[in-house]
């Protein structure tokens, strides 16, 4: 036991049983924070910079003119002020995040180490190539996984995120449809699709045509091909598909649409569930984005940065994106202007400056290091097999719309266990964080009612996961009992209670602005 | 393997509770013809920490490292000082590994920090408001041509000569497919006449300032020229630490500012991932891309943040979206914000003084090699040369001597012939006196 210095003994029954409202705001651990703006004061820095005077100034007469409006704050004032946010954020590293499509898997420390490694962090990308020759070969390593792993001939580095790798597959397509003297105008989607696919079709100048599900949650292969015709550009398709399931006719769809004279674009969103063990161009894929960071492992940062590789079958490699990364034998060479390419390459144009992101391509080669070919199949079977045991553990207390499985990587629910009860979907979401999880994926996909999507990946031990079946079965059974105390309004023990998402919207408050100026009119 | 914690054991339990013979019955929806075996991929099997360690170290040992040599190499990247707080913050798990604040509830450290980014960004390009990011100063360019086109609902793009040529092409590659894109002459060291290229189905013209040779442009004239045909100005920045000295595009009538907010927070990294600025005016954010953290409260009446405005957004809107964008660039804005907060005001003024002064003096002894002239008169930290010799191999020959030069026109306008002797040099505070000394002394060697 310890003992206080006044001897008094710190027991359990000494404690009052509810906490009076603290004087400060703050309640131990949990501490509220203003925003920056509200903190500083004016000439404080956190940043030791000479100050230094100008002789002979050279700005053209640009120079500015009035005050920039920051705050001055030291550097330990800095320091608490992000450790006080990052305080009321859920992380993986502190729980299970089992976020539908995402893949929310534990991010290895090692893959930090090696990003910063100045070789590799401390680089500029257009130092001359003979002082970059390992930056090269670590692109090149990656290409050799990818396109390994992928059973692609050719890979497109540059883009930076899943959408952005979405955008360089169908401008690929689109190039050798031109180049062929076609126009195909039609991308079929099917309904079940990420909301990224028919964004990018249509950013893409494209319109999108939705392809209806089947009652047991594949694409309609049947319906698909009725809609193919020689409008039809190109059918992008998630496989495993979104309802967490393999679709089992691909190869006989892959084969309808090349037939049709269009491309098949996969999105490779939930690769996770099948590397190692089953390679897209053996499907019958032309295109697929590939995000690090997610089968990869690279952090996801609260939102990014991502990247997107995309590989690319035979017919569709010569449009790939510039730069492209040649090896001639002796060195590495980065092409970036279409005419030094050569080799038959029509680059369709260019994604982004410079050649990728690279910060990302050294945590996602550590990782496929790290696991070898054998630990990232050991991974897919793992998350597939997780995924299986939830689905197993939850079915008969939940509904589970497709649930005689097997599942790939996720489980999919629907709302009508919760029919009657009151509790939705989303309360059901949110009393999960008062039980210290983050809820699952709400809402989609949209093909069936009130969609909870759960992905555990392969990260979790099996203590940890039946904790979680543990925990959503009990609210499952409470629910249908009528015991709804914990979903109305929940979440209570949060930074947070629910948040005016609707007031947000109606008078957008974008920025913080002094108190003495008014916010703009809308 | 140290990153899967389930024992074989778990795995036939498991399997049990499912009721699957084996693993392979888990996936059996897929195709037979389909599945691979293991030797089916020619790649090696895993490594300990150890391993990886050295592989990937040997791999990076072959570049040179900019910090380890003289280096002034920016046209659009730039190395500067990041103090130990950023990266040790930015690596916190709670900022690292979480997902898009989609959850409110349990996410107010990354929408507190997006709202206050926001208003930093705001702030220093002197607009009413900004976005929680995009990819890059690249694609937030092409993002800001594609919003110009949508808002003015017509369909042509003048570029200046002095944009970024990789912009210029990230910009052409999606604005051509439902507009057409102009390209102003590339004229080294002067302004294009672009304001007489505007007409009545002008959308936008997209000017950088201080430009791809560093030049510093006056954007006034141009908005005025723009919004008396009813175009709008996109300004462009590729070095966010110039608005600390300069006069910013908000204040030059911009109507749409476009940067790469890699120069604070956040290194080099070989070109990415960085982070894309994008400022706006108040009157269009329901035509602006990408994520917004708004200010809003709970149901107890606290001051929270909650992502606002999606109905813009792909996951709600699908094909009627304003961008396909899903990620903003989460992690390196936060290194862009917490940068920017230990600098505040006093700090980023004075940094900003000191990389200016740094490149003018830097200029000034340059200029005073036999066979250099100074081809940019006012500019921030980066400035063009003029060699008597092509920049390409003056540039190579001094890399053998240790020293990074600089970019060579050449490099991003390949069919310039004007381009050739020019070379592109940035300096910023991590250039010493000795490193600029080390520059004027080889490159005098090399012209000789």
């Amino acid at each position: 036991m310890t003992m206080n210095k006044q001897g008094r003994a710190t027991s359990i029954e000494a404690q009052s049983d509810v906490a009076p409202p603290t004087i400060s705001g703050d309640r131990g651990l949990d501490h509220e924070e203003g925003l920056i703006f509200e903190l500083g004061r004016p000439g404080m820095t956190g940043v030791d910079v000479p100050d230094v005077q100008m002789s002979e100034e050279r700005l053209g007469g640009q120079r500015r003119r009035g005050p920039i409006g920051l705050p001055g704050l030291s550097e330990p004032e800095v320091v608490r002020h992000y450790v006080r946010l990052s305080r009321m954020n859920y992380a993986i590293d502190s729980g299970l995040y089992p976020l539908g499509s995402c893949t929310m898997k534990h991010n290895p420390r090692l893959n930090e180490k090696m990003a910063r490694l100045p070789g590799f962090g401390d680089v500029h990308p257009l130092q001359p190539q003979q002082t970059v020759q390992g930056a090269f070969q670590l692109i090149g390593e990656l290409m050799r996984w990818l396109t390994t792993m992928t059973g692609m001939p050719a890979v497109a580095m540059s883009p930076k995120a899943g959408a952005h790798g979405e955008l360089c597959g169908l401008l690929a397509i689109r190039a050798a449809i031109e180049a062929r003297g076609e126009k195909r105008p039609r991308i079929l989607v099917p309904e079940s699709a990420h909301g990224t696919n028919p964004a990018t079709a249509a950013f893409a100048g494209f319109t999108v045509d939705e392809v209806p599900a089947t009652k047991d949650g594949h694409v309609d292969a049947d319906a698909l091909e009725a809609k193919l015709g020689p409008d039809v550009c190109a059918i992008m398709l998630t496989n495993p598909n979104t309802c967490g399931l393999f679709e089992p006719r691909i190869i006989e769809m892959a084969n309808a649409v090349h037939k049709a004279g269009a491309y098949f674009y996969c999105d490779g969103a939930n690769f996770n569930a099948i590397a190692g063990r089953v390679r897209p161009g053996d499907l019958g894929i032309d295109a697929m984005h590939i995000n690090l960071h997610k089968t990869f492992s690279t952090p996801h940062g609260g939102g990014g940065p991502g990247a997107g590789p995309v590989v690319l079958s035979e017919r569709l490699a010569p449009y790939a994106p510039l730069p492209l990364l040649m090896h001639d034998g002796n060195e590495f060479r980065m092409i970036e202007h279409a005419d030094e390419a050569g080799g038959g390459a029509k680059p369709f144009g260019r994604m982004c400056a410079f050649h990728g992101q690279m910060g990302m391509f050294t945590r996602a080669l550590a990782y496929m290091l790290s696991h070898g070919r054998d630990g990232i199949r050991q991974a897919s079977e793992d998350a597939v097999l997780s995924a299986n045991y939830i689905l197993a553990s939850l079915k008969d207390v939940m509904s589970a719309p497709f649930g005689e499985g097997p599942c790939m990587h996720e489980a999919l629910f629907d709302d009508s266990f919760l029919e009657g009860t009151g509790v939705t979907t989303l309360d059901f979401a949110k009393a999960m964080i008062d039980e210290g999880y983050h809820p699952m994926t709400m809402y989609f996909p949209l093909v069936v009612h009130g969609a909870m999507l759960i992905e555990p990946t392969e990260s979790e031990s099996k203590d940890s996961l039946d904790r979680f079946i543990h925990v959503l079965r009990t609210m499952a059974q409470e629910a249908k009992a009528g015991k709804i105390q914990r979903f109305e309004g929940a979440p209570r023990l949060a930074p947070r209670r629910r948040l005016d998402e609707t007031a947000a919207a109606r008078k957008p408050v974008l920025r913080w602005r002094p108190k003495n100026l008014p916010q703009a009119a809308e | 393997m140290r990153y899967h914690p389930l024992t074989t054991e778990d795995r036939a339990q498991m399997l049990a509770r499912i009721g699957a013979k084996d693993i392979d019955a888990l996936f059996r929806d897929v195709p037979k013809s389909a599945v691979v075996p293991l030797s089916a991929f020619d790649l090696p099997d895993t490594k300990g920490e150890l391993e990886v360690e050295r592989l990937m170290s040997r791999m990076a040992a072959r570049n040179l490292a900019a910090g380890s040599v003289p280096s002034f190499c920016g046209a659009g990247a730039y190395r500067h000082h990041v103090p130990a707080a950023v990266d040790h913050l930015i690596q916190r798990s709670e900022f690292l590994t979480s997902y898009t604040p989609y959850q409110p509830e349990i996410a107010q450290g990354t929408l507190q920090y997006l709202f206050e980014f926001q208003t930093q960004v705001a702030l220093l390009a002197g607009m009413e408001v900004a976005n929680a990011s995009l990819y890059d100063g690249s694609t937030a360019t092409a993002e800001a041509v594609l919003m110009a086109q949508r808002l003015t609902r017509r369909s042509k793009a003048i570029l200046s000569g002095g944009l970024h040529p990789h912009y210029a092409e990230t910009v052409e590659t999606v604005a051509n497919l439902s507009g057409k894109v102009v390209r102003a002459p590339v004229t080294p060291g002067a302004a294009e006449d672009i304001a007489e290229m505007i007409d009545n189905e002008t959308a936008c013209v997209v000017v950088q300032s201080p430009d791809v040779f560093g030049l510093i442009r006056d954007l006034k004239p141009i908005a005025a020229a723009a919004h008396a045909k009813g175009a709008l100005l996109i300004a462009v920045v590729t070095e966010a630490m110039s608005f600390g000295l300069l006069e910013p595009p908000g204040a030059q009538d911009a109507d749409i500012v476009a940067a790469e907010g890699q120069s604070i927070g956040n290194g080099l990294n070989f070109g990415g991932p960085y982070v894309g600025l994008f400022a706006t005016r108040e009157k269009f954010i329901r035509q602006m891309p990408g994520r917004l953290s708004g200010e809003t409260v709970d149901a107890e009446g606290r001051r929270g943040f909650v992502l606002t405005l999606s109905t813009r957004e792909q996951h709600i809107r699908r094909d009627k979206a304003t961008s396909n964008i899903c990620t903003n660039s989460g992690l390196c804005c936060l290194a862009f914000t917490i940068h920017l907060s230990l600098l505040g005001e006093e700090g980023l003024t004075r940094l900003a003084r000191q990389n200016h002064a740094r490149a003018a003096s830097l200029a000034v002894r340059l200029a005073k090699v036999r066979g250099v002239s100074l081809v940019t008169d006012s500019f921030f930290n980066e400035f063009t040369i003029r060699l008597s010799k092509p920049a390409r191999s003056v540039v190579d020959a001094l890399a053998e001597r240790g020293i990074i030069a600089g970019v060579p026109a050449s490099r991003l306008f390949p069919h310039d012939k004007q381009a050739r002797d020019l070379l592109i040099v940035a300096a910023t505070e991590t250039n010493t006196d000795e490193d600029c000394e080390a520059f004027a002394k080889g490159l005098s060697e090399v012209l000789s």
